[in-house]
């Protein structure tokens, strides 16, 4: 009960500033959106996906999906440095509760701001043709983008505990997002890549999730793996990275 | 259930690496004082009272907090204490009251609870007409006012304030010192400050410790300090002071003589019957005394007395430079 309110009232303070930043919100699925609006159309009329008939832009729209969680839930993480920053974590730490209800505050905050933006983005896609065929795909697309959401909040959360500067915390987050994004299969089919590529993006948490989505939304003969299987992995991983983030959490300081 | 006690320390130390930031100490802080820790920067004040209040694990030494000990139920300490610390800690996207509530809720306080709360500390820190405006818009005495009201919400027991005025103009430092007076009044919570500034321990604490290089050198109320000193402090201007001053020297009135920039200092029990005394004595001798001044002793006299210089920013930049970078350090 006590940890709810917890828990609530860290993540009520996260929804206040973003309802007070709507613009925030609304500018961080604009750059998603020209990758799908601009680099998907432009790339259909270039390239084929291998012996099937939907476009590349079909292919890519949940790819992107998943490139916009990856980033708007890694930088999550950013708000506890600016906590830091101005104080604010200290007001936080000294009251009387859990570190690892903070760290679920500040998790449930981060995860509801970008899966707000991953929706955005799915309607988004919706507009240029790109939809689930039925409401049971959809609750699979949501189950997939809140797990690959918890994933990377958490590896978000899990560096800024350990860190200070909110500036260079976005610089140092490019630096594990960008390969994660680009061995992902977001942009391309995992199984036709080189046996090194393909090795690398096994040991990728997104692999699974943007796998997961596309499967879902195209059907699972467009899917590399069948959905449980994807659903499993991502699902450890995401159990295996809140477990860190709320260990590296325990030892954060003001 | 009353404690009598809302601090008892015993040993307190804390070390970074080489630096020994708190030596040893021992403090008793009854129920309801204002409580002054008197020190310059660097001293070990801030490091002590983030000991206190669970922030900072001891390195040695027991301290019980409003009746828990610090080690054994840092939550029970966190739950009985409110801080406003030295730097800023609100959040400034937020409105006055909206930070206020944010605290509540965190220290588990009901909606009811949170809305009568907000508006009684509201009132005692007088921000009732900004309470909701954004923070950033909030002037830097209005910021210390709600961080006062903030730590107030849960009703604690004791509040620490860490170095409430730093930074504040005279004006907004005179309001701040009497909303403090207000609210250890009608709270009834027992007050533990820290300052640099003298006049604000002198004017705020019914007893004040000075501590310096981390050890408490002298605790006791502010006139009983000065009493300490034995007396007041007479100024005599005049020609060739040198001789005079072995003159005074053999006085029984005279418990101490020294020349500060030409002029004679005379350490006396009661000066304004002094004063006549030893002009006679200085005419009697052929003296020309140009002019005499008395001076009572201040607690800056004290603090000089006991740590040999004067309660100085510079005096201590140095040293609170070091104990940084030992932080830094300490906490890797």
């Amino acid at each position: 009960m006590a940890a709810g309110q917890v828990i609530y009232t860290l993540w009520l303070r996260e929804m206040k500033w973003l309802i007070r930043a709507k613009s925030r919100l609304v500018a961080s699925v604009v750059q998603p959106f020209l990758w799908l609006a601009i680099i998907g159309v432009g790339m259909s009329s270039t390239v084929q996906i291998p012996g099937s008939s939907i476009s590349y832009l079909q292919f890519m729209a949940p790819g992107i999906v998943g490139m916009t969680l990856i980033f708007s839930s890694t930088m999550a993480g950013v708000s506890v440095l600016w906590d830091k920053q101005f104080g604010f974590m200290k007001e936080i730490l000294v009251a009387p509760v859990s570190r690892t209800q903070i760290m679920l505050g500040k998790a449930i905050g981060g995860m509801t701001t970008s899966i707000l933006q991953g929706l955005l983005l799915l309607v988004a896609a919706a507009a240029v043709g790109v939809r689930p065929p039925s409401v049971l795909a959809l609750l699979q697309v949501l189950v997939f983008m809140v797990l690959i959401s918890l994933t990377f909040v958490s590896i978000g959360l899990a560096f800024a505990s350990r860190m200070e500067d909110p500036v260079a915390f976005p610089i140092v987050m490019n630096f594990l997002i960008m390969p994660l994004y680009f061995l992902s299969g977001a942009l391309y089919q995992v199984q036709l890549a080189p046996g090194w590529l393909s090795f690398l993006a096994h040991l990728d948490p997104l692999m699974y999730g943007v796998d997961g989505i596309r499967g879902a939304i195209l059907g699972s003969s467009y899917a590399q793996y069948p959905i449980w299987l994807d659903f499993a992995v991502i699902g450890v991983f995401s159990v295996a990275m809140i477990l860190l983030g709320g260990y590296l959490f325990k030892k954060i300081k003001a | 259930m009353e404690t009598r006690y809302a601090i008892q320390a015993h040993g307190l130390t804390k070390k970074f690496g080489n630096l020994t930031a708190v030596n040893r100490v021992n403090l008793e802080i009854e129920d309801g004082e204002i409580f002054g820790l008197l020190g310059p920067n660097g001293a070990g004040k801030t490091t002590l009272i983030h000991m206190l209040s669970t922030i900072l694990p001891s390195t040695k030494g027991v301290a019980r907090v409003a009746g828990s000990d610090v080690h054994k139920d840092p939550d029970g300490v966190r739950k009985a204490i409110g801080i406003v610390f030295q730097e800023p800690s609100l959040d400034n996207r937020l409105t006055g009251r909206e930070n206020l509530d944010f605290h509540g809720r965190m220290y588990g306080l009901a909606k009811c609870q949170r809305e009568e709360r907000i508006k009684k500390v509201l009132e005692i820190v007088g921000l009732k007409d900004r309470a909701d405006v954004l923070v950033q818009n909030y002037s830097g005495g209005m910021k210390r006012r709600l961080e006062m009201a903030r730590g107030l919400m849960h009703r604690p027991k004791i509040l620490f304030l860490d170095e409430p005025t730093l930074g504040l103009d005279p004006q907004t430092r005179r309001v701040i010192w009497d909303h403090i007076r207000v609210l250890n009044e009608v709270e009834k919570v027992t007050i533990i400050l820290t300052t640099h500034y003298i006049e604000e321990a002198d004017y705020l604490c019914g007893r004040v410790a000075i501590i310096d290089h981390g050890k408490i050198v002298a605790l006791d109320k502010p006139d009983a300090l000065k009493n300490r000193l034995k007396g007041d402090v007479v100024s005599i201007k005049i020609s060739n002071p040198e001789k005079y001053l072995g003159i005074f020297r053999k006085s029984k009135l005279v418990k101490g003589a020294k020349i500060v920039d030409g002029t004679l200092h005379l350490q006396v029990s009661s000066g304004e019957q002094a004063i006549p005394k030893l002009i006679d004595i200085a005419n009697k001798r052929g003296g020309q005394v140009h002019t005499v001044s008395l001076s009572r002793p201040t607690l800056e006299d004290v603090f000089i007395h006991y740590t040999g210089r004067a309660i100085r920013e510079e005096a201590a930049s140095n040293q609170s430079r070091m104990r940084r970078i030992a932080t830094a350090h300490g906490m890797r």
